[in-house]
């Protein structure tokens, strides 16, 4: 009997409680800078694509669901199409973890559902943010030896002026 | 055979090789840069470091490198030893102070032998935190492109292009660590094995252009062994593809052919089957132009085609044995023609006899590399056959590998090897009309007229052999200069005789076999080579048919009422005139064809083959190889392979038509499936290509119970490749005729036979320098044997045909009217498939196509020549030594049927006569006078000038 008591009493104090259940969508849940939700790429603080295409989310994808084909202007490598399947996409950040420019990132974004399966096919249009993410100051180019428009050969941080060829001094 | 004591396990070594050479085929991982089992060692690198011990009571050792040091019995060292270990960290760690940040953006990561060595070593973290040094970079034109903060300092890249392949534009610059490779200004590569730099390279240097326009990594290129279409040589190529595109062609091993290198034609030139010239779908004339229709359509106009009479087959030398045999198969023996026209049909059935005739060797390229006296005899080798001649560019360094024998010093050692080489004279002469690339290395060159040097052949046969006929009328400077190649022949250990059909003449081959024979009387391994123009010349010689002047006289009788074509190009054949005349004596022409050609505009009906990078085929070398390509895309419909295109059409005959020939069950072409029913029936229906079959496994093959994987374990973008188009996954496309599964999943292992190898990768190493692990010993044979079947490797049992006398042609002399025209050796341009490739194009589009005439008279610097085809209008080059008499020209880049050798006029341009130079387009040209289909191989073509009193332009001969 005391038991049952005990047991009404507890069920009522809860109601008492601050409530778990928030009103989604009304209300969003804060989710944190680094949760794992919907990917983008992101542009360095240039403004110019961060991605370089080097094909190291795609290899360590573990299900195989990015895609993408180097193009070049210039010296500077960028994706000609960047395509990731979300209807695959685990979302294990592996990608992220991979890229080697902080161009492909992930955001506290999860709502991307639809209703028919191709819609889930993003391509780079869709991918491609204007902004730098969540690392605002790194810009690939300016620490690879790669000259591209508006970075000379030599110009690069760490880097001394060309090797004059012609000089004989040590 | 040694034993050496790796970390205290015992294993066999070679003895006269090096300890790197022993670790690496013991299966250990040492780290090496500089050396190259074809270029030997120079110790530059330091990265191979091991400790070695002098005896089993010495504990301290001492570190060696083990590139530079011989194996000895019994020799005691450890790779594993600390302190060897953090010698090759911290060499590494040197090489990277400089190294940019440049991984992700370069062409080489992910089989980057830098990285892999790395990561080997064990260095992971960057401690230097200063400036690096930078270079600039160079623009080394359309094959090669250059990246010079990179490099490590390795020298591979000079050692392979100045002292290997003979390359005079590429060099080391300035000193210490500013060391500089590349050349003395801007400007196109000019060896024609520039593109090997991308493999020979270490690391991201020098990488592969047209490679990085379309690029993808290592990891996710399926591969397809196969065989390079080019020339008759038969080098072994992979070929790499991504998304229904090829996307790079690289050397696949094979030790008695192409070895470590690859020409640039063969590298670059499969870009003609991603171009835009590509036939994609059935195609047939509607209001005079080439529309596509329905496969089905097509054979439904084939049938009524073939209901109109004779159906006769045309071939070719460079499509398959496979396309070839289907199509006789279709037709009947005496209704298959080669494709070929008179000339050269009787220059390579010449060739085919006098192989099958010789008793002694026919080399392979390798044996070539060891010939230490060496007659080069009426081919420039580096045009028609550029493998071949750098073979021989090897086989000059004989005298210097005795010297080095004589001074124990080992062979690999390559430093001192080509020191004590610069005082060894070679034995290579070179007989040809014109400067080859090979003459800066020949002993002795001879410039002469094609039938000059076809008797001094004849002449050094004879000072080798007294049955041998005697030549007339040699003028005794020549019969010197014979005296002192005999002498140097017969005292050779390993003499070799190398001609061709560059210069359309018989006499040539038969002097070079003669020389041969002669030379074999007395010592077996006298070797003999004939160089043919294209890469199933030799393939199809065995076959056999009829002429093109044979399917003309039929047409012109009018016996055919169909006239099938298989991936031949006949305007290129043909001049101008009876070709029209050919279409028009027969009423319909259905071309199979995977390109379009000039050819296509006029056939009725066109239908879409495969090149070779998307069937399976057989092909035979000019050395009698038999090997097989493998396709690296699995074609949509409708394309598809030819032999199955002529399958269809045989469906479309009516069996008891009368005029075909007897349908022979077991050879029926419409039970054939797969490719293997094709090669199998090839096989049965031709003894003498009977081994055909077994050129490589057959698509039954497997490994482990599975398929071979075509593609890398980590081959990414699977769920998402083709998800724009439908996000429905699709299974791989099946392929019956190959054993590869176009999908990672798939046997895949070092044991694999070598014919059947897609893509060279082990754990550990990515870089194409895992090819170590392939091989039964470090530059020997693949694992399980070299891939492809010998038709001449043994002399034949059979008692020798008493030799024929042979026709010795007359002297050549000079005409006051007219200069002998002869092909110009000339590698990028003149060849029909590569010239369609864009980077191939962009090579040769440097040299425009121009009339070299002797530079001893003064000529102006534009001239007319007047061809078959009408007069051209073409830039003139002096070349010094150039025999009075005789001009060259590029072949078919001026008229684009071109046969060799022909006289023609010379007159000064007029401005009415002027006509742009470059290709001819068909009716544009009015040739004033039809030119006579004589068979004889030298046809002297009548042509009066088009417009305007010419005054004919008498070379030489008016000189006091």
């Amino acid at each position: 009997m005391s038991g049952t008591l005990r047991t009404l009493f507890l069920t009522f104090l809860h109601a008492f409680r601050r409530r778990e259940t928030v009103q989604y969508p009304e209300e969003k849940p804060y989710l944190p800078p680094r949760y794992r939700g919907r990917i983008i790429l992101s542009r360095d603080p240039d403004g110019e694509e961060r991605c370089v295409s080097c094909n190291l989310c795609a290899v360590a994808c573990p299900v195989d669901c990015i895609s993408l084909q180097k193009a070049e202007t210039e010296g500077r490598w960028y994706p000609e199409y960047f395509r990731i399947n979300f209807s695959r996409c685990i979302f294990c950040g592996f990608c992220e973890e991979a890229c080697p420019t902080y161009a492909i990132q992930l955001t506290p974004d999860f709502e991307m559902s639809e209703y028919s399966r191709p819609n889930l096919v993003y391509e780079k249009e869709d991918l491609l943010i204007s902004g730098t993410g969540k690392y605002p100051d790194y810009n690939f180019y300016r620490v690879a030896g790669v000259p591209v428009p508006g970075k000379e050969r030599g110009e690069s941080e760490h880097e001394r002026p060309p090797v004059d060829l012609h000089s004989l001094l040590p | 055979m040694a034993t050496i004591h790796l970390d205290g396990k015992p294993c066999a070594a070679r003895s006269g090789t090096n300890l790197l050479q022993a670790c690496l085929e013991a299966g250990a991982d040492l780290p090496y840069f500089c050396w190259h089992p074809e270029l030997g060692s120079v110790g530059a690198c330091r990265q191979c470091a091991v400790r070695q011990f002098s005896g089993p009571e010495d504990k301290t050792g001492r570190i060696v490198m083990a590139c530079m040091t011989p194996v000895t019995d019994g020799a005691l060292l450890s790779i594993n030893d600390a302190e060897a270990r953090e010698f090759r960290e911290n060499v590494i760690e040197w090489m990277m102070v400089n190294h940019p940040h440049d991984c992700p953006v370069c062409e080489e990561g992910g089989e980057c032998h830098l990285q892999d060595m790395t990561a080997m070593t064990g260095h992971n973290k960057r401690r230097y935190r200063f400036t690096k040094r930078t270079h600039t970079s160079q623009n080394l034109g359309p094959f090669v492109k250059h990246e010079m903060n990179r490099c490590i300092a390795c020298y591979r890249c000079v050692r392979f292009y100045h002292d290997y392949a003979g390359g005079e534009d590429l060099a080391v610059f300035a000193s210490h660590d500013n060391v500089y490779f590349g050349r003395a200004t801007d400007g196109t590569l000019e060896n024609a094995f520039s593109g090997n730099l991308a493999e020979i390279c270490p690391t991201g240097v020098f990488t592969d252009k047209p490679f990085s326009a379309a690029y993808s990594r290592k990891w996710d290129l399926s591969g397809a062994p196969s065989v390079c279409v080019h020339c008759a040589t038969g080098c072994n190529i992979i070929v790499n593809a991504r998304q229904d595109t090829v996307r790079r062609v690289l050397n696949r091993y094979n030790g008695e052919v192409n070895r470590y290198a690859l020409c640039d034609l063969g590298r670059f030139g499969y870009g003609f089957v991603n171009a835009p010239t590509r036939i994609r779908a059935p195609l047939r004339v509607i209001s005079e132009q080439q529309t596509p229709i329905p496969a089905q359509d097509a054979l439904t106009r084939f049938a009524r085609m073939a209901a109109d009479g004779p159906v006769i087959g045309i071939g070719s030398s460079r499509a398959s044995l496979e396309t070839n045999f289907s199509l006789r198969a279709l037709v009947g023996p005496d209704r298959f023609s080669t494709g070929q026209t008179r000339q050269e049909q009787t220059c390579t059935d010449c060739a085919l006899s006098l192989l099958r005739a010789h008793p002694g060797a026919i080399p392979t390229l390798h044996d070539m590399e060891s010939a230490d006296a060496v007659l080069v005899l009426g081919e420039d080798v580096s045009a028609t056959a550029p493998r071949l001649g750098l073979a021989l560019r090897q086989s000059v360094r004989q005298p210097s590998f005795h010297a080095a024998d004589a001074a124990k010093v080992p062979r690999w050692m390559d430093a001192a090897v080509r020191t004590l080489g610069a005082e060894c004279p070679s034995a290579l002469f070179i007989a040809t009309p014109a400067p080859t690339e090979l003459d800066s290395i020949a002993r002795e060159t001879v410039r002469t007229a094609p039938d000059n040097i076809a008797r001094l052949g004849f002449a050094i046969a004879h000072r080798i052999n007294p049955a041998a006929p005697p030549v007339p009328d040699m003028p005794d400077t020549d019969a010197a200069q014979a005296d002192r190649i005999a002498a140097t022949l017969v005292a050779a250990g390993k003499p070799l005789i190398v001609s061709g059909m560059q210069y359309g003449s018989p006499a040539l081959m038969q002097a070079a076999a003669s020389i041969a024979s002669a030379l074999a009387t007395q010592n077996p391994a006298a070797g003999l080579s004939l160089v043919l123009p294209d890469c199933n010349s030799m393939g199809l010689t065995i076959l056999g048919g009829l002429t093109l002047e044979d399917v003309l006289e039929k047409a012109a009788t009018g016996e055919i009422a169909t006239l099938v074509i298989a991936e031949n190009d006949l305007s290129r054949r043909l001049d101008p005139s009876s070709l029209t005349k050919l279409k028009n004596d027969v009423p319909n022409i259905v071309l199979i064809d995977h390109t379009l050609t000039p050819l296509s505009r006029d056939a009725a009906l066109v239908l879409p083959a495969t090149p070779f990078t998307e069937c399976t085929g057989t092909l035979v070398s000019q050395e009698g190889r038999i090997q097989r390509f493998f396709p690296a895309i699995t074609p949509a419909a409708p394309v598809q392979a030819a032999w199955r295109w002529v399958r269809m059409l045989a469906e479309q005959i009516s069996t008891n038509d009368e005029t075909l020939p007897d349908r022979n069950p077991a050879t029926d072409l419409r039970t054939w499936t797969r490719v293997d029913d094709v090669t199998a029936a090839l096989s049965r229906a031709c003894p003498a290509l009977a081994e055909a079959i077994n050129a490589a496994p057959n698509a039954d093959y497997r490994a482990d119970n599975q398929k071979i994987r075509s593609e890398p374990a980590r081959a990414s973008g699977r769920t998402v490749i083709r998800s724009h188009i439908s996000v429905r996954d699709q299974p791989p496309p099946q392929n019956p005729d190959t054993p590869f599964s176009n999908s990672m999943e798939g046997a895949y292992s070092p044991d694999l036979p070598a014919a059947l190898i897609p893509f060279f990768q082990v754990p550990s190493w990515n870089s194409g320098q895992s090819l170590t692990r392939f091989q039964q010993e470090i530059g020997g044979a693949m694992r399980g044997g070299d891939p492809g079947i010998r038709l001449f490797a043994t002399p034949s049992d059979s008692p020798p045909e008493p030799p024929r006398t042979p026709d010795i042609p007359a002297a050549f002399t000079p005409r006051d009217d007219e200069m002998l025209l002869l092909p110009e050796g000339r590698l990028f341009g003149p060849e029909e498939l590569s010239a369609l490739s864009p980077s191939v194009a962009a090579r040769s589009a440097a040299d425009a196509p121009t009339l070299s005439l002797p530079a001893g008279t003064p000529y102006p610097p534009r001239m007319t020549l007047h061809l078959s085809d009408g007069p051209h209008d073409l830039a003139t080059r002096p070349v010094t030594n150039l025999p009075d008499g005789i001009a060259l020209c590029p072949p078919h880049m001026v008229m684009r049927a071109f046969a060799f050798p022909r006289t023609a006029r010379l007159s000064p341009v007029t401005s009415a006569a002027a006509v742009t130079p470059g290709y001819a387009a068909p009716g544009h040209a009015t040739p004033v006078t039809p030119s006579p289909l004589t068979p004889a191989p030298v046809t002297p073509i009548p042509v009066t000038p088009a417009s305007g009193p010419t005054a004919s332009v008498t070379p030489r001969r008016d000189r006091p």
